[in-house]
This record gives structure tokens, sequence and C-alpha cells, in this order.
């Protein structure tokens, strides 16, 4: 169950995608995701996709991984395009009883619908291809202005990387506490839901105690190896833009300004 | 009345797809009464061996029969198997969770359908056997030091009275006295009360010194199954899988090789205390 979830997960490859530096990586994705909430036409719903599948093309990933990650997020998706469906109010194309469906209600639920699936897709195909820590080290680097302000971005970026090193941790631990209360007799899958929400407890107590632990012996490990902070501290593998990085930008400036082109000034496809 | 397993596999998948096996076609018998230890390198597919002994995995192929019946079976009700195989993971004391340490060794039989009055007895009974005082009953778990900890959670299954007690790498972490403590434990519990005892370890001396059977896993692979001395006699394919044979094996194959000619199988300090007098004795008759 939990090995479906491949959201927020990494997958190892040497595509171009994975070897770009993670800032163009960050920057790609916000001018996608930004672009595509204010996507109105059809024209730039198409030129989305059309970046998309690049992209998921350049990846090298598999489209069925990518795609299981969409299981995770279905019943939501399901939500907000049926809710559109039925409440839309407009030219009624089918009326049954109280059941109303209208023309704009269809047309706005396959908009959000793709919208929506666009907007998973596109923000885990850079975790697909970008680890945690590359992650954590663009968004430092990238917010770095902000310590002028008096914003402790690597304090940040490290509680950050910690919690996303944890979660692997964590799915691990679950999985070996609820075998062993499994052994103990406790029965997860049947029963009603009173009774399944007390089988929780002897998981959720357990996995707290645990990590709570294992942040108190990773805070152990950190201070006696001196760690102080982000002041003075150097990197190991520092981030440098080299000559695919800025074809990456010039790329992305490109796809920004189409964008913008086909949203505002095209006269068709609205 | 036995656990078999008749070729049964078993092959991880990740993620990514990658296949890995982790069981070989193993073919195993396990009887009632028996002290079995299992050993092998890490990741020689040990624990996914002993999880499905009662079920908690799902083999690939094969199939596993608890008393002649398949248990994954349809009509085959599993959490019965569950309570009469008693699974004990490594680091048992993370499952801890009750408030008092009573409650949570009342966790386990309470499970399987025991009234509050026959689990406190019961767990009465198993926490006296671990020995844990009573005057700590009413405490929380979270008090007690390490190797109690551990101790209460041994007890936790063990209030279950399951018929065979799997263990996996129970002294780990565990002081050499703990350690005595807790092999002695199981072997009275194998022999007073009858329970079949399956002891995962990474220690030889440990194998040696209490158990009878022993199974020997490789790459996924059993590769070795008989009793303890004719495992051991293998000592080159042993020590090819990266294990070794127990200390006084070797100091027995020392002194033969010196020319001190010590018999039998030397596996223990004892066998070894009782062969190297014998022959002492000898040298002194021929004098």
């Amino acid at each position: 169950m939990i090995k479906d979830i491949t959201i927020g997960q990494y997958y190892r490859s040497d595509s171009i995608l994975h070897r770009l530096d993670p800032r163009v990586k960050l920057a790609g994705t916000l001018i996608f995701v930004i672009t595509l909430f204010f996507s109105k036409s059809s024209l730039t719903y198409a030129a989305s996709l059309l970046f998309l599948a690049l992209m998921i093309g350049l990846s090298t990933v598999p489209l069925s991984f990518i795609v299981r990650g969409l299981k995770a997020v279905g019943v939501i998706l399901l939500f907000s395009v049926v809710i559109n469906i039925f409440f839309i109010p407009g030219e009624a194309i089918v009326h049954f009883g109280v059941i109303r469906i209208t023309k704009e209600g269809v047309v706005t639920a396959v908009y959000l619908g793709t919208r929506l699936v666009m907007l998973v897709l596109g923000t885990s195909l850079m975790t697909f291809t970008t680890t945690p820590n590359e992650l954590t080290d663009g968004l430092e680097k990238s917010l770095g202005f902000l310590k002028l302000i008096k914003i402790p971005v690597h304090e940040i970026a490290m509680m950050m990387s910690i919690a996303l090193r944890f979660i692997p941790i964590l799915t691990e631990e679950l999985d070996k506490i609820m075998k062993a209360q499994t052994a103990r007799g406790v029965d997860f899958k049947n029963g009603s839901f009173l009774h399944r929400m007390k089988s929780m407890v002897p998981i959720v107590v357990p996995l707290f105690v645990a990590a709570v632990r294992r942040a108190n012996d990773l805070a152990l490990a950190m201070e006696s190896r001196c760690y102080h902070g982000g002041e003075g501290r150097t990197k190991m593998k520092p981030l440098k833009y080299c000559r695919r990085d800025l074809l990456a930008y010039l790329f992305l400036a490109l796809f920004l300004a189409l964008m913008i082109y086909l949203g505002f000034f095209c006269p068709i496809g609205r | 009345m036995s656990i078999s397993l008749e070729k049964v596999s078993y092959i991880y998948e990740d993620n990514s797809d990658i296949k890995k096996p982790a069981l070989i076609d193993v073919d195993l018998e396990i009887g009632e009464g028996e002290f079995i230890g299992i050993i092998g390198h890490t990741g020689s597919g040990k624990s996914t061996l002993i999880q499905h002994l009662n079920g908690l995995m799902e083999p690939t192929k094969g199939r596993v029969y608890f008393e002649g019946k398949n248990i994954h079976a349809e009509d085959y009700n599993i959490k019965s198997l569950r309570g009469k195989v008693g699974l004990c993971f490594q680091y048992p004391e993370h499952q801890l969770f009750e408030t008092t340490i009573l409650e949570d060794v009342c966790f386990g039989p309470m499970n399987f359908g025991a009234s509050k009055e026959e689990a406190e007895e019961a767990a009465k009974e198993a926490l006296k056997d671990v020995g844990i005082s009573e005057e700590l009953f009413g405490k929380s778990p979270f008090e007690l030091s390490g190797g109690q900890k551990r101790r209460v959670a041994i007890a936790g299954i063990l209030a279950m009275k399951p018929e065979y007690f799997i263990l996996d790498e129970p002294t780990a972490g565990l002081d050499p006295e703990g350690r005595v403590q807790l092999l002695e434990l199981l072997k009275c519990l194998n022999q007073e009360q009858g329970i079949t005892i399956i002891l995962v370890s990474h220690s030889m001396e440990d194998i040696a010194s209490y158990v009878d059977r022993m199974i020997v896993m490789n790459r996924g692979r059993l590769e070795f199954d008989g009793d303890k001395e004719e495992v051991f006699s293998h000592q080159e394919e042993l020590e090819q899988m990266g294990l070794s044979v127990p200390f006084f094996r070797h100091l027995a194959n020392d002194l033969k090789e010196k020319g001190f000619p010590v018999e039998g199988e030397i596996l223990t300090l004892e066998d070894a205390k009782r062969a190297i007098l014998k022959t002492l004795k000898k040298e002194q008759t021929y004098d």
C-alpha cells in the first residue's frame, strides 16, 4: 500500500533533467505552475501539455511510474471534478430530477481536471528527477536573499532536508511496527470504523516514540560533530551553473513568453 | 502437528520494478518441541523466512502449511495461527505502547479473545517467567531500562501462550548477563512447557550451546538443515558464506593440528573441557 505512493519520490536515472541544476528545475516548476493557474484558453492548455510531455520524455522516468502518483490524489481529483459538473449553473444538457448537468459545468470540470493532473504530474516530475538534498540545496541558494531580512534560510533548508530524509525511515519503522502488532493479533482490515480507529493506537504511539528517539539521536550526532548552523559553513558539492543550465533558462524564458502571448495577446482560442 | 514450507519462494518488488528474490525454493518442516537455530549473513533471507511461518508474508510461489492446512487458503483463520505461532521481531521493545506494563502484556492475549481476567493471569505468569518483579507491573513501560523493556516485550508474546515461539535476534544489544538469562529462559520454555523455539541469531556460540537443530540460510536458499554437529562440520562452506564456526571448534582443530588429539565434536566450552581432560588423563596413563 505504502509503496504505491510515488509522489515526492526520487527516480534514479541519468537524464538531462536529472543533471540540471536544481535551481533551474525549481524555476521551471514555478513557471509551469503559475502559467497553469493563469491559463484560460485551450491554446495555453495545449502549450502546457506539450511542455509537460516534452519534460516527461526528457526525464526518462517511465510513464507508468509517473501515473501511479496520481492514485494518491485520485479522490480529491474526482471530488473536485464531480462537484463542478453538478453545481455550476448554466445551460443544462442533462436534466433529471434535482440533478442538472450544465454545459459550463462540463467544460469547467474538464479544464479543472486537466489542470490538476498537470499540476500533480509537473511538480512530481521535479521530485522524480531531483534528490531531496539537491532540492533543499537549490532552495537554500535561490532564497539566500531572504537572509538580508533575517530569515534563517539555512536552518529552514536543513530542517526541510531532515524532514524529507526521515520519510523513508519512518515508513520503514511504520511497516515494522505494523507487522509486530499484527503478530500480536491486531486486525487492521476488518471490524467497525471505531474498532479500526482503536487499532491505530498501538501503531501511532510506538511511531511517535520512534520519531522522537530518532530525532534525539540525530541531534546528538549533529552536536558531537560541532554543527552550529549555517554561518561559515561550506558545501561539499557547491551548486554551479554550467552551459546546459543557461540553455534551460533560455528555454524556460521562451516558454514563459509563449504562454504570456497565448494567454493575453493571441486573438484565437479563447 | 508441524509447520511446513513447500517450495516457498518470495520476490521483493520495489518501486522501480526491480525484482529481488529473498527466498528461493525453501522446503522446511518444523515439528513440535524442537529448538531450532537459524543463522545466515545479513540479507540472506532469515527475516523473510520467519515472517512466512506465521503468515505475515505470503509466498510468491509455494505453500505454507500449519498442521496440514494451507494457511493462505481462503477459509483459513490466519489470526488464530498468529496466536499459536508467536513472532518476536528484532528490538521488540519498540512496539510497547500501553500506559502500564501489565496492560501492554495483556494486549496480545486480549486480541486473541481472552477475557480481562484470563489475560491478566497469563500476563502475570509471562512477566514472572521473564523475571520482571511484581512492583513494576503498574509502571509505564517507557520508564524501564533497555533490557527490562526487551523482557516485557517478550512477555507480551509469551502471554499469548504460543505453541511455536520465533525470536529474531532477541539478544542483540543485551549485556552478557541479560543474554544468558534470556537464552536460559528459552531453554526452560522448550524443556518444561514443550514450546517449539526458533531462534534467529548471529552468535555461533549461542547457537552452539542452546539449539538442537540448525538451519543455515545463504542468498535466499536453505543451505544446510540438520543437527548442529553435522552442520558445523561443514566449516569450509560456512566460512565461504561469511559465517564462522564456534570458537571452541576452532580451538579443537588447532589442538589437533599441533598434535594434541581431542576427540568428538567440540562446539561449546563444556565439550572442550571434557575432551581435553579426557585426553590429558589418557596421556597420564600411557606415561
